[in-house]
């Protein structure tokens, strides 16, 4: 089983959740972040003096995902999340080393 | 110096003692004298306008509370800023176009308040010009403020600026002008009947909420509100509790708003309060009703509208009805309410408050409702008589379609005047400097882009 992680542009959200449902992806979680990569932050006035803002709202997204299902999703979300202006963010993949249902007790891919 | 200081004092100290003395026909015109009652009169009024003042802070808080968080900046800005530009526009032109003279169109004296008693009253009764000045200036702040909701979340802070100054300089006080100012739908007269509107359901809150159609028509939906087939998408606001402490904050301010309409400190002022304080009860507990029955769920957002549709209902009537009908006009107010705000979502007219439908549809309903149920003399139905002999001239209460027909043709007027003219400035705002933010612009938020500032910033932490 492998995590795919994606930090993304918040309003490209329901971009991406309507993409990784019509492949078939069950459940995703999100968190709301700030950030930056190569996008930099920019400058704001608050009552007269300069203040430079570096942090970028954000939004976090977390699947783990069959092995055979990670290039697919990754795809998707790729797909989905881009609007080819600097900032569209990034995905990773990394392992999981061990997944549970709480409410069965089903463990491993059968729990995704 | 300072001797020479002292002896200019005690020169004005002089010469103010003289005048504090002299008898005030001395200097060739009669100056009248201010009674107790008068004081109490133009005190409770000013104090009324403080409480109508007040209700800027409601509509604030309930249109950020229904609106998204990116963009509570800019609907605060719009609401000061049609407070400010608003008033002084009022004090300029508008208040003169409003009351300056007996023409039949528009008024043509008073511009920045000149000509009339800056102190005093000619006679019984009176207001004095600033109290007059304060309390219609207040009113037209809340005209101009209804707007600033169904427009929320994509209008361009410069456009709202030109609208603001628009409505406060011309188009409400035309109406102004037609109605308390005696002009044209003043002069309308059928059998006995003359037009009756308190406190403003049709001048203030239907002009108001006819603005904020217009409004919402040129600008088009925000974006993300229809889906790909057409069906409304919810937007929810993102602080309920701003929402509905702006519900009561606009309660309270109403009992400046109608009562205050009185224009006389007398036992009519706690009567209107109550028949406002009933109107408001009802409206909200019609609109639960309605909405629990249609959605399973009371919707609160709904229920906040339902107490200002109560509210804006029986602004015209508050004078003329009972407590009773006061009930009925309300809740029937909640109920147009909630299929107003259906109504305008399936044509596909985004108002992401419901200041169409709780002020313009529901205002109409306030005017029309005094040609149903008008019982007591106020102030425009019977004129001031006494309550032995009065003949009511609402419908329901034997007094024929005379007064019904008034007010439906009041409707007609206003409606036809700030629907045109709003157009036309909408239109023509919308062919040259815009009308809308940029989609970027709106997807990002307006807070940052046109105001510079964040609402909710995060806390910075300088370590020196």
């Amino acid at each position: 089983m492998k995590l795919v992680t994606a930090v993304i542009k918040p309003f490209k959200l329901d971009d991406v959740k309507d993409a990784l449902k019509a492949i078939g992806v069950a459940g995703i979680t999100v968190t709301e972040v700030r950030g930056f990569g190569r996008q930099g932050g920019h400058t704001e006035t608050y009552r007269g003096a300069e203040y430079k803002i570096d942090f970028v709202p954000k939004v976090s997204l977390e699947v783990v995902v069959d092995d055979a299902a990670v290039d697919g999703v990754v795809d998707a979300i790729k797909a989905s999340a881009a609007t080819g202006k600097i900032g569209d963010g990034k995905i990773w993949v990394s392992d999981v080393d061990r997944m549970v249902r709480i409410r069965t007790g089903e463990e491993g891919p059968d729990a995704i | 110096m300072r001797k020479r200081a002292l002896r200019i004092i005690s020169g004005l100290g002089g010469v103010l003692a003289i005048l504090a003395i002299t008898p005030s026909t001395v200097f060739g015109q009669e100056i009248y004298e201010p009674t107790t009652q008068d004081i109490l009169n133009n005190v409770w009024v000013f104090l009324a306008g403080v409480l109508v003042f007040f209700m800027q802070a409601g509509f604030a808080l309930v249109e950020a509370g229904l609106t998204r968080a990116k963009n509570v900046v800019n609907i605060f800005a719009k609401n000061v800023a049609d407070a400010v530009v608003g008033v002084l526009a009022f004090f300029a032109v508008g208040f003169a176009f409003a009351y300056g003279g007996d023409g039949t169109w528009i008024g043509d004296s008073m511009f920045f308040l000149s000509g009339g008693d800056a102190f005093g009253i000619a006679e019984a009764g009176a207001l004095t010009l600033s109290t007059d000045f304060f309390f219609q200036a207040v009113f037209a702040a809340t005209a101009v403020t209804i707007a600033s909701g169904a427009m929320a979340e994509r209008t361009k802070f410069t456009s709202y600026l030109v609208f603001s100054f628009v409505m406060c300089a011309l188009i409400y006080p035309v109406v102004v002008h037609w109605t308390w100012g005696g002009g044209l739908i003043a002069k309308i007269e059928i059998g006995d009947a003359v037009f009756s509107d308190f406190a403003g359901s049709g001048v203030v809150h239907m002009t108001g909420g006819m603005a904020a159609l217009m409004g919402a028509f040129f600008l088009g939906p925000r974006i993300g509100k229809y889906d790909a087939d057409g069906n409304a998408r919810a937007i929810p606001g993102h602080n309920i509790p701003f929402a509905i402490l702006g519900v009561f904050i606009l309660w309270v301010g109403w009992f400046g708003f109608n009562p205050g309409s009185e224009l006389l400190a007398d036992f009519e002022v706690p009567r209107l309060a109550v028949n406002t304080m009933l109107a408001a009860a009802a409206g909200a507990l019609a609109t639960t009703i309605v909405i629990w029955s249609k959605t399973g769920k009371p919707d609160l957002a709904f229920i906040g509208n339902g107490a200002l549709a109560g509210l804006v209902a029986i602004t015209a009537p508050v004078g003329t009805v009972n407590y009773g009908m006061a009930c009925v006009i309300g809740a029937v107010g909640g109920i147009i309410v909630v299929f107003s705000v259906l109504f305008f979502d399936r044509i596909k007219i985004d108002d992401p408050v419901g200041a169409i439908s709780v002020h313009g549809v529901v205002g109409a309903w306030g005017v029309i409702s005094v040609g149903l149920f008008a019982q007591y003399p106020d102030a425009f139905v019977e004129g001031k008589v006494g309550l032995e002999n009065y003949t009511a001239s609402g419908l329901f209460y034997g007094g024929g379609p005379d007064q019904l027909i008034v007010q439906l043709l009041m409707v007609l007027i206003i409606g036809v005047w700030v629907t045109i003219t709003t157009g036309a400035l909408f239109a023509a705002m919308k062919a040259t400097i815009g009308l809308r933010v940029s989609r970027e612009e709106e997807i990002e938020g307006l807070d940052y882009l046109e105001h510079g500032i964040e609402g909710y910033a995060h806390d910075v932490a300088h370590q020196s």
